[in-house]
């Protein structure tokens, strides 16, 4: 049902409006996505001709940059690296949070809001203001060149940012159903495990989502503490270790960019509205 | 369950969390000032007060007064991009259409994709060579092609490469928060206002927006944050070049005390980010209180 | 102030679906207080809507004073409208949600006072101009929507359900307030409600509703001594006509007229009464049961008794009940429209 506020002229050119802006939205924020995915299959030749229309394929379209993607160089390890640092996180994330947003949620009353707002407040500290006392810490701790250095300090914002979004999911679940627990014999944490975690199952799994995502995201830790290539993530390893000398293989660069981005999104995009209810009731009383 | 066995239970269950915030972030941040007051070297186990000797030489140095009004240029564009870019976005979204669905995955891309990767897209884009850019405005003779324009070589472009960049990573974003916003407006609101005679402009500007302050506001604050402490998307497309035109504070705090093994210099220069962010985080408490009160 | 017409109007939301208004045709007469009345879904609200420009019709025709409105936006047809919720602008003061209509048709400052002034001396609310809506109790915010609506003097008034949203207590003076109002500006006013007694209380006329489509109009006493159809029939009145199934026809009678048989003169219709359940409401009581003689098979009936009558009934008896035959309403049975008298056998 929409609602006409405008007369009947005056709807046409919103229309006309509407896709103008959507047009060029999708234009300025999707090409780069699409350049890299032409980029990809190009032939260098091809992609090293000045002379050549650049947004067709002169010569066919080929599968070198990926093969020497995948067989030459450590992405295939460093997507290794990224994935296993992000299950670690994640399992990290929700051993810490989900207790923590349960006690905020039902337990603390008054002062929860509070220290919920202040939980969360820690994920505005940006990674360059603690990276140089961090850099000591992993040093000292004989984690550097290390992954687990990523696994020790990633969790300072995935925490923060699941702790709000789990107690926001947690809010929006009636007390009522785990009282009506409690009345049937179990206890409070009994009611926490059996009734509400399974319910709130949809939320988690929005946290799990999210929290990978921020792992896979991460660049000034990782750049900071690890140095050699082997131990490197995507986000780091793909920009900085894919360029022999001054040279840049744009073509497995580009590849390489894609295939790092593409699942995220597709996940990403599922979850999105529910992270965003998540995020308001949050704010909610 | 009593109330004092509650108030147990609870501390235990936010003790891991908590503690694990304080020691991880609490303690380095305590440790940013010490180092910021101190002499440390990379190598080096000891440790010796110096007051406010870093800060003095850090202010005196030329560069990281640049790299000051880079952070702030930077930002101020690219909130003002975003907002402005963002509002028309969150509206033309407003109503259901065909497609939508598809649109809205593309539009996220920006956001979903690691900040590096998003860069290192835009500098193949930019390249001085082959910037397909480039390529485009020579063919419709808008620029000579001897003389294309060095979008990362120039310091000026190269300030605008970043603004740009940044703009098209926060512009999903924003777009999403103020869409947010803009659906929470109760219809009959704004269709009250067109009985009331009010056209598309001023409804907008009268109604609309003034509803969506608070929204407006936490999508300014986190924008800012994402955007002032953020040292990748510079890192990646210039290395703070040409000649320093792109260099913010936590870029300049990177050179310095990671590349650079100056840890008291650059802990100093990361320092400078304490007041946006103790200025942020302010606000942002007045926005929640203000939402408890309405 | 002008009359509102409709042609033929029709909503068709869902292609294949029926319409939720379908081929309405009518007309108010000017500074008369018309209600729309139905039950939800049944395309009232829809219908101001379209009369108000904020939906599009499906076909069909608006006009309001004579002037052809179909496809003009809402603020060209020169009409105000109070919502449910009163959509009161949040972040505004009073004196500013009155304002806004006059600032959107550019009037200058010193009018916009004059005026603002005015609709708030009708309204008796010049006390609270500086002061927010959320501030303002249910009574007062339908003082600042109507004030709102009043000052820009529009030809028409839509009135969109304005009561529901206030507590029981609060409804009946807030309705006495607007009755009062509409009788000082005298604009033409559509009301749209779905509580019969508001729309008993409050209507010139009352158009009855049923699933898009008209089924009467008329004075409240037209609707409710001389129904059109048995929905219009069983809508009005609480509680509901009793009607039963008499072989060729539908007959009704309301709870008021059936009564014991002594109170009832002749002619008269004899029904045996079985009395299940009486509800004592203070100053009438409610008699539930069912029909005794056998033709109606146990059909439940309902009757209406003032409590200052001595008759006294126990649950779990037969009574003998009767219904004056003028006050038999006779409906086709095929058709469920009104129909002329006809004998039936009452045993």
């Amino acid at each position: 049902m929409t609602t006409i506020t405008h007369a009947r002229e005056g709807r046409w050119l919103t229309r006309a409006g509407r896709w103008t802006v959507v047009g060029s939205a999708v234009v300025f924020l999707g090409f780069p996505f699409y350049w890299m995915a032409i980029t990809a299959f190009k032939r260098t030749g091809d992609l090293y001709n000045v002379g050549n229309d650049p947004f067709v394929f002169n010569e066919p379209p080929t599968l070198s940059h990926l093969r020497l993607l995948f067989g030459q160089t450590l992405f295939l390890r460093w997507l290794l690296n990224t994935t296993a640092v992000g299950i670690a996180v994640v399992a990290v994330t929700l051993v810490l949070a989900i207790p923590a947003a349960y006690a905020l949620a039902r337990l603390a009353g008054r002062w929860g809001e509070r220290l919920g707002i202040a939980i969360f407040l820690t994920y505005l500290v940006p990674s360059t203001l603690l990276f140089i006392p961090m850099a000591k810490v992993v040093a000292v701790l004989g984690l550097q060149d290390s992954l687990w250095a990523l696994v020790l300090v990633y969790p300072t914002f995935t925490v923060p940012f699941s702790v709000w979004l789990l107690m926001g999911f947690f809010k929006a679940i009636p007390r009522e159903i785990e009282e009506a627990a409690m009345v049937d014999g179990l206890t409070r944490l009994e009611a926490f495990v059996r009734v509400l975690v399974p319910i709130s199952l949809s939320g988690i799994l929005t946290v799990v989502i999210f929290g990978f995502t921020l792992v896979t995201q991460e660049f000034v830790y990782a750049l900071t503490f690890i140095y050699s290539a082997e131990h490197q993530t995507v986000s780091v390893g793909v920009p900085i270790f894919l360029v022999r000398g001054d040279v840049y293989y744009w073509g497995s660069l580009m590849a390489a960019c894609l295939i790092a981005t593409l699942p995220i999104a597709f996940v990403y995009d599922l979850f999105l509205d529910r992270f965003i209810a998540g995020f308001t009731v949050g704010a909610v009383k | 369950m009593g109330m004092k066995a509650q108030r147990a239970l609870a501390g235990a269950l936010l003790a891991p969390a908590v503690l694990y915030i304080l020691a991880l972030v609490g303690l380095p941040l305590a440790l940013a000032f010490v180092y910021s007051l101190g002499d440390v070297r990379v190598g080096s186990t000891g440790y010796r007060f110096v007051g406010l000797e870093n800060f003095r030489s850090v202010l005196s140095s030329p560069t990281f007064r640049a790299a000051v009004g880079h952070s702030v240029i930077f930002t101020a564009s690219v909130q003002a991009i975003v907002l402005v870019g963002g509002n028309a976005l969150a509206l033309a979204l407003r109503r259901r259409f065909r497609g939508r669905g598809a649109v809205r995955f593309l539009i996220l891309m920006p956001w979903v994709a690691p900040i590096s990767l998003g860069a290192i897209g835009w500098k193949w884009i930019l390249d001085s060579i082959y910037s397909v850019i480039n390529w485009l405005l020579v063919r419709v003779h808008l620029v000579n092609r001897f003389d294309p324009p060095m979008w990362l070589g120039d310091p000026t472009l190269a300030m605008l490469s970043v603004i740009v960049v940044h703009s098209w990573r926060l512009l999903p974003f924003a777009t999403v928060i103020l869409l947010a916003g803009l659906t929470s407006i109760p219809p009959d609101i704004l269709e009250a206002a067109a009985v009331d005679g009010a056209g598309f402009w001023r409804t907008h500007f009268e109604i609309t927006l003034p509803m969506m302050r608070p929204i407006i506001n936490v999508a300014v604050l986190f924008g800012v944050i994402f955007t002032f402490t953020d040292m990748t998307v510079v890192y990646v497309l210039t290395r703070g070049g040409p000649y320093d035109s792109t260099q913010v504070l936590p870029s300049l705090a990177f050179f310095t005390g990671v590349l650079g093994s100056d840890l008291a210099a650059g802990a100093a220069i990361s320092v400078f980010l304490v007041p946006i962010l103790a200025i942020v985080a302010w606000r942002m408490l007045r926005v929640a209180a203000r939402a408890e009160v309405v | 102030m002008a009359s509102v017409e409709t042609r033929n109007l029709t909503k068709v939301f869902r292609r294949g679906q029926p319409g939720a208004v379908n081929g309405v045709s009518l007309v108010t007469r000017e500074g008369e207080f018309m209600v729309f009345l139905g039950p939800s879904g049944s395309g009232k609200t829809t219908l101001l809507r379209m009369i108000a420009g904020l939906e599009e019709p499906t076909s069909g025709e608006v006009l309001i004073g004579d002037r052809v409105v179909t496809g003009l936006a809402p603020r060209e047809r020169r009409i105000a409208m109070v919502f449910q919720s009163y959509a009161l602008y949040p972040h505004l003061s009073v004196y500013r949600n009155i304002a806004f209509p006059l600032r959107a048709q550019g009037m200058p400052r010193e009018s916009r006072r004059a005026k603002v002034e005015w609709a708030t001396g009708l309204l008796a609310i010049g006390h609270l101009l500086e002061r927010k809506p959320r501030e303002l109790s249910g009574g007062e915010r339908q003082r600042v929507a109507l004030a709102r609506a009043i000052v820009r003097e529009p030809s028409v008034f839509l009135l969109d359900e304005p009561l529901s949203n206030l507590d029981a207590k609060l409804r009946t003076s807030a309705r006495e307030e607007l009755i009062h109002f509409h009788r000082r500006v005298q604009t033409t006013t559509i009301y749209v409600t779905h509580d019969q007694v508001e729309a008993m209380a409050m209507g010139d006329r009352v158009v009855v509703l049923d699933r898009g489509s008209v089924r009467q109009v008329g004075t409240p006493r037209e609707v409710y001594d001389d129904p059109a159809d048995t929905f219009v029939a069983g809508f009005l009145g609480s509680p509901p006509m009793n009607i039963v199934d008499a072989d060729e026809v539908f007959v009704g009678f309301r709870p008021e007229h059936f009564l014991p048989e002594a109170l009832v003169p002749e002619p008269r219709v004899r029904l045996p009464f079985l009395i299940d359940t009486i509800e004592y409401l203070g100053s009438e009581r409610v008699l539930l049961g069912h029909l005794g003689a056998p033709r109606f098979g146990r059909k439940r009936a309902v009757s209406r008794l003032s409590s200052t009558l001595p008759e006294e009934f126990s649950p779990g008896t037969e009574a003998l009940f009767a219904v004056a035959e003028s006050r038999l309403k006779f409906f086709d049975r095929r058709t469920e429209r009104r129909c002329a008298a006809r004998s039936v056998a009452w045993e």
